[in-house]
C-alpha cells in the first residue's frame, strides 16, 4: 500500500482547480421525504429549513406516494431486502419477470430486460448488440450516459446536429454500407426539455433500413395523452426498436431501469449485457413499488393530465412575469440566464427565499447559456407554483432582468 | 485524379459545415484536432467521408490526429491513397 504525498497532490490539484473554476459540487441534505415541500440542511451542519421543491426529476409526485410505499413494504415483507445474486444465478424473482412483463405492455414493446439503472441498460446495450461492423449515429445532445455506452462499444461512432433531420439523413446515406445502423436520441432532452421528433426519426430509419433507440428517462410515465412516452406523443407508439428508461424519476423516483424493444435485441442483451451479468439488479423492494406505480398510471392519467396543467401554468406565468424560457411543452422548464455567476447567485437568492432551484452552467451546459433549471410535478399544488413564481420576480427584480432581452442581460452581467 | 484545390475546398466545406460554430474562422491551416475543434469521435466520421467520398480506404494507424490537424495535410493524406 502507498499513498504517498506526490500521489495525493495529484489529487488533490485536480479538487483544488475544480473549486478554482467554481464547478466543485456540494451536496444539500434533505432530512424529509422527496416530496414538493422539503427540509434542508444546507449548507452542511446548518439548521434545517423548509423550501419548495422544484427541481426534482418527480414528475408525477410518486416518489412518496403512500400506495407505492405500502408496495414497497410488502413486497420487503413477501420478497425480502436482497437478492445477493445476480440474475442469472439465482437473483431473478417471480416479480423480476413480472415487471418485465409491464413494462413490454407499457411501452408497446415485444420484451424488456430490467437493469440496476438506466445508466447501465444505456452502457450495456450497444456492446451487446453491435460489432466493428456496424455504425451508431447519435443526435450530437444525447445524454451523458448514452454517449458512455457508446464508446464502450466497438462499432464506429458519427453524430448529427442536435434535431437536425436533414443532417441525420446526410448520415445515413454515408453509412449505407455498414451491417447494421442504430440512430441515437433521448426522447426529451433534459438540459433544454425540448423533444425529439421521434416520427421523423421513425420515418427516416425506416427509410434507410437502420434501428432506432430512444432514452425515455425524462417522458416515460407523462409524455403521450396516457404517458407512454414521445412514441405516443408523436404518433408512433410500439415503431421503436430500442427503449431504454429509468424507474428513477417518473416511475416511482428509486432506481432501476430497463432494455425494452424487439425481442431478438432483449435476448442479446440477457446474454451478452455486462452491467446485467456483473452485477444484481434491481431490489425486490423497488420492484414491487414499480409495479404499483405502473397499476396507478394504468387505473388513470390524472397525473399526468395535472402535470400537464402545472406546466401549461408555469410556463405561462414566467413568461409573463418577463423571464425568458426555453419554449417547449414539457416540465423541464429552463429560465435562461446566460451568465454563470449570475445563475449561481440567482439560485443562492433562491434557496433564501424558500425555493430549491439549481443553476447549470458551462460545462453541463454550452458556455453563455447559464440557466436555473426547473422542473414541475403533479405533486405541485398551485400555491407552489405561484409561491415560486412570487420568489422568483422578487430575485429577478433584484437582479433587474425581468422583460429584458439576452443581449440586455449579457450586456451588464456577461456571458 | 481530383485537383488538389478543389479537394481541399470540399474538405474544408465539410469540416466547417459539421463541426464548426458561427463564429468559427476555419481556414485551410487551421488546427482542428488539437485545437478541439474536431474531437476524436469525430475524426473517425471525418475519415469515412474521405474515404467514401473519394473511394479510398485510409489505414487506421495513418489516421493519425497529427494528419488530421488541418485541411493541408488531410487533402494531403487523400493524395497518396488515391
Amino acid at each position: 500500500m502507498s499513498y504517498s504525498d506526490k500521489t495525493k497532490k495529484v489529487y488533490t490539484d485536480q479538487l483544488d482547480a475544480i473549486a478554482t473554476a467554481g464547478l466543485f459540487k456540494q451536496e444539500r441534505f434533505i432530512h424529509s421525504s422527496q416530496a414538493a415541500d422539503i427540509e434542508v440542511e444546507f449548507p452542511a451542519g446548518s439548521v434545517t429549513k423548509k423550501v419548495i421543491n422544484i427541481c426534482a426529476n418527480n414528475y408525477l409526485g410518486l416518489s412518496s406516494h403512500p400506495e407505492v410505499i405500502k408496495a414497497a413494504h410488502e413486497g420487503l415483507d413477501t420478497r425480502g431486502y436482497g437478492m445477493s445474486s445476480v440474475r442469472f444465478i439465482c437473483g431473478t424473482q417471480d416479480i423480476h419477470r413480472e415487471l418485465e412483463r409491464r413494462m413490454t405492455e407499457f411501452l408497446g414493446t415485444e420484451d424488456t430486460i430490467l437493469f440496476p439503472s438506466c445508466m447501465d441498460a444505456n452502457a450495456g446495450v450497444f456492446e451487446a448488440i453491435l460489432t466493428q461492423d456496424d455504425v451508431i449515429i447519435s443526435d450530437r445532445l444525447v445524454h451523458a450516459s448514452l454517449v458512455d455506452g457508446i464508446r464502450l462499444c466497438s462499432a464506429m461512432h458519427d453524430t448529427f446536429k442536435h434535431s437536425n433531420m436533414e443532417h441525420l439523413e446526410e448520415k445515413l446515406k454515408l453509412h449505407a454500407d455498414k451491417r447494421l445502423k442504430v440512430v441515437v436520441n433521448d426522447g426529451v432532452y433534459s438540459m433544454d426539455g425540448d423533444m425529439a421528433k421521434v416520427d421523423q426519426l421513425v420515418a427516416l430509419c425506416d427509410k434507410y433500413d437502420a434501428m432506432l433507440l430512444i432514452d425515455e428517462s425524462h417522458a416515460s410515465g407523462f409524455i403521450g395523452k396516457t404517458g407512454r412516452g414521445t412514441p405516443e406523443h408523436c404518433g408512433v407508439h410500439g415503431k421503436v426498436d430500442i427503449i431504454t428508461t429509468t424507474f428513477g424519476k417518473a416511475l416511482g423516483g428509486a432506481s432501476g431501469g430497463c432494455v425494452s424493444g424487439r425481442k431478438e435485441i432483449v435476448q442479446m442483451c440477457r446474454q451478452k449485457a455486462r452491467p446485467y451479468l456483473f452485477s444484481n439488479t434491481i431490489a425486490p423492494v423497488v420492484v414491487s413499488g414499480v409495479l404499483k406505480v405502473l397499476d396507478i398510471l394504468s387505473e388513470s392519467t390524472e397525473r399526468r393530465d395535472k402535470l400537464e396543467q402545472n406546466t401549461i401554468l408555469w410556463r405561462r406565468v414566467l413568461t409573463e412575469a418577463g423571464f425568458i424560457i426555453k419554449e417547449g411543452n414539457t416540465p423541464i422548464v429552463p429560465v435562461m440566464l446566460f451568465n454563470a455567476k449570475l445563475a449561481q447567485d440567482f439560485s443562492k437568492d433562491l434557496y433564501n427565499e424558500g425555493i430549491y432551484a439549481v443553476g447549470f452552467f458551462f460545462p453541463v451546459v454550452p458556455n453563455g447559456q447559464a440557466r436555473i433549471r426547473t422542473q414541475i410535478s403533479a405533486g405541485h399544488e398551485t400555491f407552489h407554483l405561484l409561491k415560486s413564481l412570487d420568489r422568483f420576480i422578487k430575485v429577478g427584480r433584484k437582479y433587474d432582468i425581468l422583460h429584458k432581452t439576452k443581449e440586455e442581460i449579457i450586456e451588464r452581467y456577461g456571458q | 485524379m481530383p485537383d488538389i484545390n478543389d479537394m481541399k475546398e470540399i474538405i474544408l466545406k465539410y469540416v466547417i459545415n459539421e463541426y464548426a460554430e458561427e463564429d468559427d474562422n476555419v481556414t485551410f491551416d487551421t488546427p482542428l484536432i488539437s485545437s478541439g475543434l474536431v474531437d476524436s469521435f469525430s475524426m473517425v466520421s471525418l475519415k469515412r467521408f474521405l474515404e467514401v467520398k473519394y473511394k479510398i480506404s485510409i489505414p487506421d494507424d495513418k489516421a493519425t490526429p497529427e494528419a488530421f490537424d488541418n485541411v493541408n495535410k488531410i487533402a494531403n493524406l487523400v493524395l497518396n491513397y488515391l
